[in-house]
């Protein structure tokens, strides 16, 4: 079966804290659904399944597709569910379908990623929730007053959503700044990296390239239709920027590293037959991806490089074949250092040789993760979404999606 | 042009240097410091005189502005003076000599007008920290195994080189008692917590090179960066000290009062714990005390002058050779086994084989638990998460890690699966007819060549493999309890033993991180053995009327670490009574003394020992204090005997105990039970606790002197019999004084 990409959309994505202030997070991923319905004026009953990818989940709507899903007026009969594999739980749900479709399950799926860092679910500690519990089950009141006198000041600290990883308890920011370190990624390298996100994102945007970006009413609000995090500067205000993780001798800044994002993100898929049967020009084919992980200390965000080599050659082609790049934003130069190394390639892949350089000039040529935003959960569509409209727009044939999460990574091929 | 001049002006200078080497780095210079004759640097002479040498040249090199102290090897910045090399002198005023060179070396560093930035990976002990400390910025990564400490007090000296008094300026008074008198490692992150370094570097992971080097090569970038600062003062000297607390601690030790109450507290907790037998932690304190309230002067003086005087001292001699021991022990005499054993099983998870089972499961080996119980293999269970939780309680593991760990674990109450086992280690009860029936069982499991390892404190192995198919793979493992904190293991072997099974043996001891004897077989074979007659005496200086508090003080004040009685109670009553049966029916009446049938009328009693909260001691839960059994006392009054006043001093009291033990050890040479004098030491202090100050009974009997021990043994033996006959050998060192079991 050949599957298909009919259209893809996402909201604006937004610096957290600012106009998506209110949202939950379904209500983000309604809206980019709702927006994708609306785009492609598909009959809400045409739909067979729904999934989404998330990352910090917010406890009332654990499964936040099928929230998302009601609340766009789609029919209860269709069924929803919700993925998570940190950066990439929106490739995760796009590799869902494409399994769903595959295998004979549907035709016609839904598949995005939402992510709001504007509201987290903040807890209280582990003491006082064992205490809260017990006290629901406590029968006299002389009971309950001796648990309630248990409680001491520090049960009152709350537990914040940790972005470390669990089993190394060492922060994302952390872990790259010491993969930069490992690569000899310079400080200059990556400011100069950044620049050039900014500048291709903002021309982008300057031109109406991202079409993909819906227009959403924001409740009390008004029309957001862009993204607000491009900010291209210069070089010297880059340079002026003080480490942001390791301090003070680290070389990742704010710049050169993806801020905190509220936005999400969705693609219809279908298999080839049922999008003509319906209508539907679609966009790209999507071909073949792989997942791959690796230690979770020393190799958190190498994904791209052990995925990269590998997709291509289950699908028998070469990176010169590859006309478009859509890597995310997530320390690609180290990725890329890792590449082009033949003692990485050797000592930590099993591979005789390099896996070769990546040509940056088919890389992120729209703005990447660093300009237009990181919406945990959301990024895997947009990058897919991104990728099939340039290739329309630049006339290629190939395009390759990449993107590191933690533990594990995927890749497109489409 | 000039920039053109920059980019090339790395110029390397290397004449006929081996050990210390420098580039210069635009205006900084690297120091690169590597022994090539060894895994560790150390302070030897040549080392010192070569970064004397480079020192001088920076110095005198207008192009450099500051420096960066590197050591190029991946696990070892400096581990300390050389060892060898205080052996070496003769006098105390020589190794007070080497002391003021070191002193006037690091004062020239410390007084450096260009500054100098130590990058440390790996362990910076001892001279090491010393001259760390004496550079002006220190940058740590920070790797497991980067540690810093001051171990000195560990070999029975002090900080010779500027510890004592700079040590104290930087981490303030307590911190510095406590570094010097515990000579504990202190990782990364505390140390620089404690003020010790000023930054912390992470070790990184694979990228364009291995891990090792592109760390240290990140620690030199690193630290480059850091000396730029502090020359364009960019990067303050000055600790911050913005914590409340600090300030409070300065103002605290301005007061003359309070340092000297330190002083004395430390001092009185010193004497309290070493029973005034280990000079060195006195000196230390003096040393910091003179130089804090007398001034530097006078302190670097006391430091040097001590430091060449307890390089003297008997006790610091012993504690070296208890050192070079314990290293000597460490290592596999037996060459490579052919198959490494990657899955362990053990049988029985009582206290013994659930604590092996701990130790193996944190080095990767699968490891198989099996008990013939659900309750007793839970509880073994228990015992080992306990053991890891605990660990990650102090945060030395992380709890990911600990699970990880567990999941080598596989608890079972069958045999399933045992034919792919590489070694089986029995811990079950110590009764030859079970461990014959457990040992059969087993072989009928098992592949061919599992080896099948039995932990039993005194059964003889041959008895044991008697009911073998294949006793050359079957060998003895005596572990010590709390196995997860005794560092000795003795492996003993049969003449059927293959070399090939005692080097597996051994292989799985080392990586369980074990001290190492190997010995021969025979009742007891070796710490059992030397054990036995001095309980035996202890049971009959107790039937005489001595109180068991009154025997405990008389053996610590000795240098044991526990007291005979609480250690019988500590071993078990039981256990005590089941040997000093066995080898008393195996050796005769030289192990005689006390009587067995009291050990058994307090097993009968219940008083089992510590396990069984009552031994010759009542044990309550929260309180340390413990008070005599009062039953135990009844059973002492039925079996009283009479002291001969001529032998029971407390001098005398202390040597029939020790004498017998010494005895019995050199008996186990000359049988060829042990190997060497070397292993016997190890053996007893490690698995025992035979005083540490002593170095263990050949070095004692070297320090002693073996006549001065016979002549004492000989007025036991008029009293009491044959219990106390030299052995030949002993004899015979005793005869010709220039007959010593340590060169």
């Amino acid at each position: 079966i050949n599957i298909v990409l009919v259209e893809g959309v996402r909201t604006p994505f937004l610096l957290s804290g600012t106009i998506y202030n209110d949202f939950m997070a379904h209500d983000l991923a309604r809206a980019a659904l709702l927006g994708l319905l609306n785009k492609t004026s598909l009959p809400k009953d045409a739909v067979d399944y729904i999934v989404y990818g998330t990352v910090i989940q917010e406890v009332k709507t654990s499964n936040v597709a099928r929230e998302a899903a009601l609340g766009a007026g789609i029919s209860e009969k269709i069924p929803a569910h919700t993925v998570t594999m940190a950066c990439i739980s929106a490739n995760q749900a796009i590799t869902t379908a494409v399994g769903l479709i595959a295998a004979g399950q549907c035709d016609v799926v839904v598949a995005g990623g939402v992510e709001t860092m504007s509201d987290m679910p903040i807890r209280h500690s582990r003491k006082m929730r064992k205490t809260m519990l017990t006290l629901n089950k406590a029968k006299t009141l002389s009971q309950r007053l001796t648990l309630l006198s248990k409680i001491r000041l520090g049960y009152l600290t709350p537990e914040l959503p940790a972005l470390t990883e669990f089993s190394t308890n060492e922060t994302m920011g952390h872990s790259a700044d010491r993969l930069t370190a490992a690569f000899g990624v310079s400080r200059r390298e990556q400011d100069e990296f950044a620049f050039r996100s900014h500048s291709l994102a903002k021309k982008a945007q300057d031109a109406g390239l991202l079409s993909d970006v819906l227009s959403v009413n924001v409740p009390g609000k008004g029309i957001v239709s862009k993204d607000n995090g491009i900010r291209p500067s210069s070089m010297e205000q880059l340079e002026k920027l003080k480490p942001v993780f390791i301090k003070p001798h680290g070389t990742i800044t704010p710049a050169s590293s993806s801020f905190l994002t509220d936005g999400a993100s969705a693609v219809l898929l279908m298999s080839e037959e049922k999008a003509l049967a319906m209508g539907y020009k679609p966009k790209a084919y999507l071909r073949d991806f792989v997942f791959v992980s690796q230690d979770p200390k020393d190799q958190l965000l190498l994904g791209p490089s052990y995925a990269t080599p590998e997709v291509l050659e289950k699908s028998g082609i070469t990176l010169d074949d590859i006309d478009v790049f859509e890597f995310h934003e997530g320390q690609i130069l180290a990725n890329l250092k890792a590449m082009d190394s033949d003692w990485f390639a050797q000592t930590c892949m099993g591979r005789k040789s390099k896996v070769g350089v990546l040509p940056i000039e088919k890389l992120n040529l729209w703005g990447g993760s660093l300009s237009l935003g990181h919406p945990f959960g959301a990024t895997g569509a947009r990058l897919v979404t991104a990728a099939v409209n340039r290739l329309k727009k630049e006339g290629g044939q190939y395009a390759l999606v990449a993107a590191c999460a933690a533990g594990g990574q995927v890749v497109f091929d489409l | 042009r000039r920039a053109q001049f920059r980019k090339f002006g790395c110029f390397c200078v290397n004449f006929s240097r081996t050990h210390v080497n420098y580039e210069v780095k635009e205006d900084v210079a690297v120091i690169r410091i590597n022994d090539p004759n060894s895994k560790v640097n150390t302070l030897s002479a040549q080392m010192e005189s070569e970064l004397t040498q480079v020192m001088n040249e920076i110095w005198a090199n207008d192009a450099v502005k500051s420096a960066v102290l590197i050591s190029t090897k991946p696990s070892c910045f400096i581990a300390g003076a050389d060892i060898n090399m205080i052996q070496a002198c003769k006098s105390a005023e020589e190794v007070t000599k080497l002391s003021q060179e070191g002193q006037m070396m690091f004062d020239r560093i410390e007084k450096s007008p260009k500054p100098i930035v130590a990058a440390i990976n790996g362990s910076c002990l001892g001279g090491g920290l010393e001259f760390a400390i004496a550079c002006q910025y220190r940058v740590a990564t920070k790797s497991k195994k980067t540690v810093l400490g001051t171990p000195e007090v560990m070999l029975g000296l002090l900080p010779g080189a500027g510890g004592t008094q700079r040590l104290p300026k930087l981490v303030g008074l307590p911190s510095a008692l406590d570094m010097m008198l515990t000579g504990r490692n202190i990782r990364a992150d505390k140390a620089k917590k404690m003020g010790l370094v000023h930054q912390l570097v992470d070790p990184l992971g694979p990228g364009l090179k291995s891990p090792e080097e592109r760390t240290i090569e990140y620690l030199e970038e690193v630290a480059i960066g850091f000396a730029k600062g502090i020359l364009s003062k960019k990067i303050p000297l000055t600790k911050e000290k913005s914590l409340m607390q600090s300030e409070l601690q300065d103002y605290v030790m301005g007061i003359e009062f309070v340092r000297k109450q330190i002083y004395n507290t430390v001092n009185k907790r010193v004497m309290k714990q070493t029973k005034g037998l280990y000079p060195a932690p006195l000196k230390i304190i003096e040393s910091v005390q003179t130089g804090i309230e007398q001034g530097p002067e006078a302190g670097y003086l006391f430091e040097s002058q001590n430091f060449g005087k307890l390089a003297m001292t008997s006790e610091s001699n012993a504690l070296i050779g208890l050192y070079h021991g314990q290293v000597a022990c460490k290592k596999n005499h037996f060459g490579t086994p052919q198959k490494e054993v990657k899955t362990l099983a053990i049988l029985g998870a009582g206290l013994m084989g659930a604590g092996i089972a701990q130790v193996t499961i944190d080095k990767g080996i699968r490891t198989v638990l099996k008990d013939t119980t659900e309750e007793g293999l839970n509880r073994g269970q228990q015992q080992i998460y306990k053991g890891l939780d605990d660990k990650t309680k102090k945060k030395s593991i992380t709890s990911f890690e600990r699970d990880n760990t567990l999941s080598n674990l596989i608890a079972q109450l069958d045999y399933q699966n045992f034919d792919k086992v590489d070694m089986v280690i029995e811990a079950v009860f110590e009764d030859l007819h079970i461990k014959h029936q457990v040992l059969k069982e087993v072989e009928a499991v098992i592949a061919p060549d599992c080896i099948f390892a039995t932990n039993t404190s005194a059964l003889p192995i041959k008895d044991i493999a008697a009911a073998s198919k294949r006793p050359d793979k079957v060998i003895g493992m005596h572990y010590f309890s709390p196995v997860d904190k005794m560092q000795l293991l003795e492996i003993i072997t049969t003449d059927k033993t293959s070399k090939d099974t005692t080097a597996s043996a051994v292989a799985v001891g080392l990586k369980q991180g074990k001290v190492i004897i190997v010995v021969g077989d025979g009742p007891g074979f070796y710490t059992t053995r030397c054990l036995a007659p001095m309980l035996a005496e202890a049971v009959r200086v107790l039937q005489e009327g001595v109180d068991p508090k009154k025997l405990d003080s008389l053996t610590t004040g000795f240098g044991f670490p526990v007291g005979t009685a609480t250690l019988a109670d500590e071993v078990g009553i039981d256990v005590a009574a089941h040997v000093a049966e066995d080898l008393g029916k195996a050796f005769g009446t030289r192990f005689g003394g006390g009587n067995v049938e009291m050990l058994k009328a307090m097993v009968e009693k219940g008083f089992k020992g510590r396990k069984s909260g009552v031994g010759c001691y009542l044990y309550k839960e929260g309180t340390k204090n413990k008070e005599v059994n009062p039953g135990f006392q009844e059973i002492l009054g039925s079996f009283k005997m009479t002291p001969s006043a001529a032998v029971s001093s407390d001098a005398d009291v202390q040597y029939r105990l020790v004498s017998r033990f010494v005895n019995e050890a050199v008996l186990c040479l000359q049988e060829g039970i042990l190997s060497s004098p070397v292993e016997g030491d190890v053996g007893a202090v490690f698995g025992l606790g035979f005083p540490p100050c002593l170095g263990g009974p050949f070095r004692f009997v070297d320090t002693f002197g073996a006549d001065k021990l016979v002549q004492k043994m000989k007025r036991y033996e008029e009293v009491y019999g044959n219990h106390f006959t030299p052995c030949q050998l002993l004899l015979d060192h005793a005869k010709d004084s220039s007959k010593k079991f340590h060169k």
